[in-house]
């Protein structure tokens, strides 16, 4: 039965990839040598559209790949098997800080993080930056975008609608 | 205060659908509709449930819309954020891989997602500018804040050791917690 082996790997890559959407990229690349659903140039190119359309990469990467396996089906069974083990531990985690979230133990090494996740969020803009400003167009045009919304600040929704009328205007 | 399940759907349905990247690409949009539209949580416990996503299992941005459902409305509130953060993504993808792969290549498609690209950079860091000030509060965190920084740039560590390394740094005693604003 196709679906459940489907299921159980996809539950597999949500119990352990641990870190975001990018470390799915490993374990799909493992399936593709182990069951021949997909090959790695259909993966390359399954990454590079879930990058770049709407939605988590990590989830749209999920529903591609259950799609080649088991068409629609496939992608909405894959896709709920990688979200599952995700849920339960975030439920589990909350039920723990509801009842310690006022300890000073906790409290302390939340505040802690914190600036660490700044840190963290800041060098994921690095990583793309890195493959996108590419030249004095494309910067100028971050510039432009980053003080327009942050002295005007709207919806993230309204710069990211203008910066794709943006790209096709100045060919980005 | 209640919150109506189906305000949280169609609220991270529309998270789901202007993510573009990563998880860290949805904290623009959370930040704009969670903590300042609708006022779930503060900017504080966004940070907090991003450290947490961070070294837990799963899609970061899943995590995120968990414990913000959680919040509001429990077990049912959880999984339907879950659920409205993965919706546009199923339906996108499966219209794009049963329809649409070969238009994928198209030029102005290209160029548009170019723009959208920059624009996600530029949310990035114009968050952590607006978030500068709830999570660098005293001399300590600019002194982790550093520390990571250097760590990510030279040795690349990956999230998971970073939050584990600065939960235990957060328990060391020095330097004094208590400090001025620098």
């Amino acid at each position: 039965m196709i679906y459940l082996v489907l299921c159980w790997e996809f539950f597999k890559i949500g119990l352990f990839a641990i870190g975001g959407g990018l470390v799915t990229v490993p374990f799909l690349f493992d399936l593709a040598e182990k069951y021949k659903w997909f090959t790695t140039a259909e993966l390359a190119d399954m990454i590079a559209i879930s990058q770049s359309t709407p939605g988590p990469i990590g989830i749209n990467m999920a529903t591609f790949a259950g799609y080649k396996v088991g068409g629609i089906y496939g992608g909405i069974a894959a896709t709920l098997s990688e979200v599952l083990p995700a849920m339960i531990i975030i439920f589990m985690i909350c039920k723990i800080l509801d009842k310690w979230a006022e300890n000073p133990y906790i409290s302390r090494i939340l505040q802690g993080i914190r600036p660490a996740v700044l840190a963290l969020i800041l060098y994921a803009g690095w990583d793309i930056a890195k493959i996108s400003l590419t030249d004095y167009k494309n910067a100028g045009l971050f510039t432009a975008l980053l003080l327009a919304m942050h002295f005007y600040p709207k919806s993230p929704i309204f710069y990211i609608l203008l910066a794709a009328g943006a790209g096709i205007v100045f060919h980005i | 205060m209640m919150t109506g399940l189906w305000q949280i759907y169609t609220l991270f349905f529309k998270m789901g659908l202007f993510t573009f990247g990563g998880g860290y690409a949805m904290l623009p949009l959370l930040k704009h509709e969670v903590v300042e539209k609708n006022k779930w949580a503060s900017e504080e416990e966004l940070l907090n449930y991003y450290s947490i996503g961070q070294c837990t299992p799963g899609i970061i941005a899943v995590n995120a819309a968990s414990f913000i459902g959680y919040k509001r409305r429990g077990l049912s509130g959880l999984i339907t954020a879950t659920l409205g953060v993965i919706s546009p993504s199923i339906i996108i993808i499966l219209l794009i891989a049963a329809l649409l792969e070969k238009y994928m290549d198209n030029t102005y498609l290209q160029w548009a997602f170019g723009g959208i690209r920059i624009s996600v950079i530029a949310l990035i860091v114009d968050t952590v500018w607006k978030m500068w000030k709830s999570g660098m509060q005293n001399i300590r965190d600019y002194v982790t804040f550093v520390i990571v920084g250097l760590l990510l740039v030279f040795f690349r560590l990956s999230a998971v050791l970073i939050v584990i390394l600065a939960a235990a740094g957060a328990l060391l005693p020095f330097p004094p917690r208590e400090g001025k604003k620098p």
